[in-house]
């Protein structure tokens, strides 16, 4: 086990290499730092010197790979791919715009993040599980052919559709929550109560729709027939074994996106003023601070290479077949 | 000539789908297998209800593919003029509007240049909000009042008797109607005359087949729609003439308009996205799954790799480095739609860039079981040559999976469209799409008294292309999929 785990370690090895020499290419290479700091200056006060000094303060000043006027290991180090790409491997992700250090940011911002991303995420899969394995149960009635209907029609629906609407009918109509904001403590849940409804709803579509046919697919092997044949309940064969040899399935989809939870939601986030992971990625695309997003995009992907392998460990759990070697 | 033809690339590209929609039509026609599952899908009454809302989408969205600049009359007086005093300096340039047109746009002339102040409701002949209006009196002397101005176009037929608006309304959805009713008989009569040709039974016969769904193709589900789409499509006609039917937004544009010109946006992004897809997880998955080796490795190794970045993450990156591109040459566009479109055509490429890695693996996995089955490699013994036995053999067989894959892409990339939109990493600002709609709307639902008539009409359109598209997609899935279409 350890070695299967210390094995899949040093392969996410060359991935995460993939990943940080794409997004240097995207941000240095296909845009050179000159560019950068015009966009940055606004076109008025484009000068020589303010682009000079602008790229100075930043230290995007450097040759691009080797530094031929440095001495010793200075030829590699001083560049910008060093400082600027691969420090990022030791959690190193420099200043935003703002002067302020990107990895702190990041760690106070996860907080309220998760508080929004991890009950969502909860509540939605069981939700979403129950209400395919009710359709599941009614399968072929006119409960199931409706409830399709409603989770095509909900997965038609666009996702700002849902929270815009959720903020006019349950804030200003209603009057029951605020529209937006976040405060610590036990207030809480006063802000996050909205957004968790609107998540969960905006994901019983398609969400409900997959497990459904997985379902189906399993209600039709041979040891469903058998169970029936013994005379166990419709009841207890869909909990006892329908559902957990569904495991798998639902899992290869679901596990990957537990450790992304950490990064929020971009768009529940931004429109409920949550301080999280999410608006500070809005805020750093809609100001164009390339330090930011690309912090955020090398954290994105260590994250989903985590939820590989923690799919695969969960693989182990579900279904004793499986052994690591 | 009275207009310069502008070819924009997302044009070129719309039209290209066409052509190869039509290869395809002509390859399902000669091929047995696709013919069955077209067939399959031509008996679904949701697939082909929704088959002609889209059709209807698709429509508009080509005739708002065919670009062009309308010559400058008055410009072109006043060079006439100095010309004559330069008498015989020789043909003179003619000059062209910047602003690019489209076919669609020619139509809706009435809609996209009766421009009002600000906002109004819909059907409304006043504005939405009061105003000081100055008023002429009986004494003639010139007087001040707060109240809501008459709207420029908006019901300005009516003149002086506002009060007959809802009469006039009224007689117009009536018209509209008695117009629709007799369209429909139209097209159901000859629909049927048709059947009942093809089939050798007598009319009768023919009306019962379609009304009990027995023929061979769900004319019932067709018809019905097509009557649907009569008898909301013609009466907005009829009251978009002299009315804004949804309303207009905050510089007064009709939004109705709008909405029939984010159409075309929607689907390039729908489409054009799979177009850059498509070659990339065809011929990358076909390679990794046929050649195996250090190919394949190669190959997951791009796709794990580009598939870990977040989505969301990537395509932001990519859309700011684009605009820093675009911003910084500004010497490419002749004109503003130009330069709009590159961004929008880049915004497909990206999120092809993106997209391709799922559909890459499903190919690949395909593929490898494909290579071990005996046919291929009696063809390998045989020594055909790999290139061949890919073409003939692997491709063919791999057709579903792009086609459910293209369908089912569709409507995720349009709902996505809207979000980055809203992100600003989606189209240009200027250009009209469901994203920047909702954008410009979402703070409206605010405002007092609320302004709900935008964000309503991006709403119900979207919903119902992206509800067509899903439909669609299901019918088809269930057709072309074979382990589904046996069981069915």
């Amino acid at each position: 086990m350890l070695a299967y785990l210390v094995r899949r370690l040093l392969y996410a090895l060359p991935i995460l290499i993939g990943v940080n020499l794409i997004t240097f290419a995207l941000f240095f290479i296909v845009n050179t730092p000159d560019d950068m700091a015009r966009m940055q200056l606004g076109v008025k006060r484009v000068t020589p010197e303010a682009i000079a000094r602008w790229k100075g303060e930043r230290g995007y000043d450097k040759p691009l790979f080797i530094n031929e006027s440095a001495a010793g290991i200075g030829v590699v180090t001083d560049t910008i791919f060093f400082t600027k790409s691969a420090r990022m491997f030791a959690g190193d992700f420099g200043r935003a715009e703002d002067g302020r250090d990107i990895a702190r940011e990041i760690v106070t911002r996860m907080g309220p993040s998760l508080a929004i991303a991890l009950p969502t995420f909860v509540l939605g899969l069981l939700v979403t599980v129950s209400f395919a394995l009710l359709l599941t149960f009614f399968r072929a009635s006119y409960l199931d052919f409706w409830g399709v209907v409603l989770c095509v029609a909900l997965m038609s629906i666009s996702g700002l559709f849902y929270i815009i609407g959720g903020q006019y009918l349950v804030s200003k109509i209603w009057r029951l929550v605020p529209i937006s904001g976040y405060g610590g403590g036990l207030d809480a849940w006063r802000f996050l109560i909205l957004p968790l409804a609107i998540g969960v709803i905006s994901g019983i579509g398609s969400s409900t729709r997959w497990y459904r046919t997985i379902f189906i697919e399993e209600i039709s092997r041979d040891y469903v027939r058998t169970a029936r044949a013994k005379g166990l309940s419709e009841v207890t064969v869909l909990f006892r074994h329908v559902l957990r040899n569904a495991m798998i399935p639902i899992l290869t989809g679901v596990v990957v996106v537990i450790p992304l939870l950490f990064m929020g939601s971009l768009l529940t986030e931004s429109f409920f003023g949550i301080p999280g992971l999410g608006s500070y990625t809005i805020d750093a695309i809609n100001a164009q601070d390339f330090a930011v997003v690309r912090a955020m995009v090398f954290i994105g992907s260590v994250l989903y290479i985590v939820g590989l392998i923690l799919t695969d460990l969960s693989y182990t759990f579900v279904d004793p077949r499986i052994r690591f070697n | 000539m009275t207009f310069l033809p502008v070819i924009l690339w997302s044009d070129v590209l719309i039209w290209l789908l066409v052509l190869a929609a039509f290869l395809l039509a002509w390859l399902s026609v000669h091929n047995p297998l696709l013919r069955a599952a077209w067939q399959r899908v031509g008996r679904s009454r949701a697939g082909m209800a929704s088959a002609t809302v889209l059709i209807v989408f698709v429509a508009v969205g080509l005739l708002d593919s065919i670009h062009y600049r309308p010559r400058l009359e008055n410009w072109e007086g006043h060079r006439e003029a100095q010309g004559a005093a330069h008498a015989g300096q020789g043909e003179k340039p003619a000059a062209y509007a910047i602003e690019v047109l489209s076919l669609l746009d020619r139509l809706l002339t009435p809609l996209r240049t009766q421009i009002e102040k600000t906002y109004s409701e819909p059907l409304a002949t006043r504005a939405y909000a009061k105003e000081a209006i100055e008023l002429r009196a009986a004494d003639g002397q010139i007087r001040q009042t707060r109240d809501y101005p008459r709207l420029k176009h908006g019901g300005a037929h009516l003149g002086a008797d506002e009060g007959e608006r809802d009469a006039d309304v009224a007689w117009r959805l009536l018209r509209a109607l008695g117009v629709g009713v007799l369209v429909w008989l139209t097209v159901a009569t000859a629909v049927a005359a048709g059947l009942a040709r093809v089939a050798a039974c007598s009319q009768r016969e023919a009306w019962r087949r379609i009304w009990h769904n027995e023929s061979a193709f769900a004319w019932n589900a067709v018809l019905a729609t097509i009557g649907g789409l009569l008898l909301v499509l013609l009466p907005v006609a009829t009251l978009a003439v002299d009315y804004h039917v949804f309303g207009t937004d905050k510089v007064g544009q009709d939004v109705l308009y709008q909405i029939v010109k984010s159409v075309r946006t929607a689907l390039v992004i729908g489409l054009v996205t799979t177009l850059v897809m498509l070659p990339l997880s065809i011929l990358l998955g076909v390679l990794a799954g046929y050649f195996r080796g250090w190919v394949d490795d190669l190959i997951q190794y791009l796709y794990t790799t580009l598939s870990s970045i977040p989505g969301v993450l990537l395509i932001a990156a990519a859309v700011l480095m684009m605009q820093v591109v675009i911003d910084t040459h500004p010497q490419w566009f002749e004109t503003a739609a130009e330069r709009a479109d590159l961004r929008l055509l880049a915004l497909c490429f990206i999120l092809g860039v993106t997209s391709w890695t799922g559909l890459c693996r499903l190919l690949r996995g395909e593929t490898l079981k494909l290579r071990e089955l005996e046919y291929i490699q009696a063809a390998q013994a045989f020594g055909v040559a790999d290139l061949r036995i890919i073409v003939r053999h692997i491709l063919p067989n791999l057709m579903h999976i792009v086609i459910i894959a293209l369908v089912m892409d569709f409507s995720s990339l349009v709902l996505a469209e809207a979000v980055l939109s809203y992100v600003g990493i989606g189209v240009d600002p200027t250009m009209i799409s469901f994203g920047t709609m909702i954008n410009n709307a979402r703070m409206e639902l605010a405002r007092e008294p609320m302004v709900w008539w935008s964000l309503a009409a991006a709403f119900v359109f979207m919903f119902t292309l992206v509800l067509a598209a899903n439909l669609l997609a299901d019918a088809m899935r269930d057709a072309f999929d074979p382990r589904l279409a046996g069981s069915a």
